[in-house]
Parts: C-alpha cells; sequence; structure tokens
C-alpha cells in the first residue's frame, strides 16, 4: 500500500493541470514501514523535455529533492508523471524506462473530466497496480 | 579513506574510481544511473577516469523518465 495525502495529490493536480498539455512530473519522499509506503512530500520537477507525450526529470532538480528528502529524514519513494491525454497506466515507454524497481510510480490522467491517479511497480516490462490511498486531513497515517 | 555515498559515510580503497565505486556499490543499471561528485555532474564516460578523494559526497540518480507515448488513447 502507498498513501498520498490528500493536499498533495491536489499540489500534484494543480501543477499536472498548469502544465498540460505538457506532461508534468516529480518525485515523491516519505517513509517506508515493510512494505508500505507514505509519501510525505510531492516534488514538482521541471520536464526538460518540455513534451506532450514524454517527460525527463531534470537532474539538478532532482539531486536538490533527494538531498531535502534527506534533510526531513525521508527516503525516495518514486516518481510522478502526468498523461494529458491518455490513461493512467503505463506505457510501453514508461515500462521500458522504469529502471529502479523499488519505486513506485504514479501517474496522473487528465483524460477524462474526473483525474485518475494510480501508482505501480515496475520490474522487467511488467507493471503491477499498488493500492493507493488518498488520505484526507483528518485521517491519520495507517 | 572515508567518502559519503548517498549520505551514508563509507571506508573505501584510496583512489578508487567512480566506475570501481559504482561496481562496489552493486549499483542495478548503471549505464541508466548518473553520478555526481560534491555535487558536480560526472559525464559517464569519464567514470572510469574519475578518482574520488577523501571527504567527496557521491550521489547516484537514476534517470527518471518516460511518456504517453505509446499508451492507448
Amino acid at each position: 500500500m502507498i498513501t498520498l495525502h490528500a493536499a498533495d495529490y491536489e499540489k500534484m493536480l494543480a501543477h499536472a493541470r498548469a502544465e498540460a498539455p505538457v506532461e508534468a512530473c516529480g518525485l515523491i519522499g516519505g517513509t517506508k514501514d515493510g512494505a508500505d509506503k507514505h509519501i510525505e512530500f510531492v516534488y514538482l520537477l521541471t520536464n526538460t523535455d518540455h513534451a506532450e507525450e514524454h517527460f525527463t526529470l531534470d537532474p539538478k532538480e532532482q539531486l536538490a529533492a533527494v538531498k531535502d528528502m534527506r534533510a526531513h529524514g525521508w527516503v525516495p519513494l518514486g516518481n510522478w508523471h502526468s498523461h494529458p491525454v491518455s490513461p493512467s497506466r503505463p506505457s510501453e515507454e514508461d515500462k521500458r524506462l522504469a529502471f529502479d524497481s523499488s519505486a513506485s510510480y504514479l501517474i496522473l490522467s487528465l483524460m477524462d473530466a474526473e483525474p485518475v491517479l494510480n501508482s505501480f511497480h515496475v520490474e522487467n516490462m511488467q507493471a503491477e497496480k499498488e493500492q493507493l490511498v488518498i488520505l484526507n486531513h483528518t485521517e491519520e497515517t495507517p | 579513506m572515508k567518502i559519503t555515498v548517498a549520505g551514508t559515510e563509507k571506508q573505501v580503497a584510496d583512489g578508487i574510481t567512480v566506475a570501481q565505486l559504482i561496481e562496489d556499490e552493486k549499483v542495478e543499471t548503471p549505464q541508466y544511473v548518473t553520478v555526481t561528485v560534491n555535487d558536480e555532474f560526472v559525464e559517464s564516460g569519464k567514470f572510469a577516469e574519475t578518482v574520488i578523494h577523501e571527504g567527496d559526497s557521491i550521489e547516484f540518480l537514476y534517470f527518471m523518465g518516460g511518456g504517453s507515448n505509446g499508451s492507448d488513447k
């Protein structure tokens, strides 16, 4: 299971909508508790491709985000990106470029009126959906 | 000598190169890893010749990219 605070989801969604039709992207940092991951912060990074069907995280921003996570006692949990006009599931390119099997890959689809966010574990070109729980303000991390 | 790898202090052999450190650290898919030494990015073609010094701070960053190209719409 992976948890995400509602405020962080809203931040991610606002950024993705602002960047559309270009793909938005970033990192997620937080804590691990056994197999569970708890996202404590969503980092909004520059898509250096500035493209509608591709993204590459800015390495300098990536480095700064990793250091910020460490300073807060968090660990890198994975990344997120938007699919402005396609479903919330990994494309062949997403799977091919998912090099870190310990990472969670969040994909936010803006294809329909109601956005869809899913999290995936990707290994050997196989994507498996993870249970994603969005926590309301009043909820404690399980 | 002592260096810091991903925020953790480690003891390594004097004169170790970035390429050797990648091997020692068993970095997965090293061809897709970006390396910084004291916040300076090292070109991948120079891993074998870049010598790490006492007190250096090293980070390994996975290339992160992808996209909706190839998605069924």
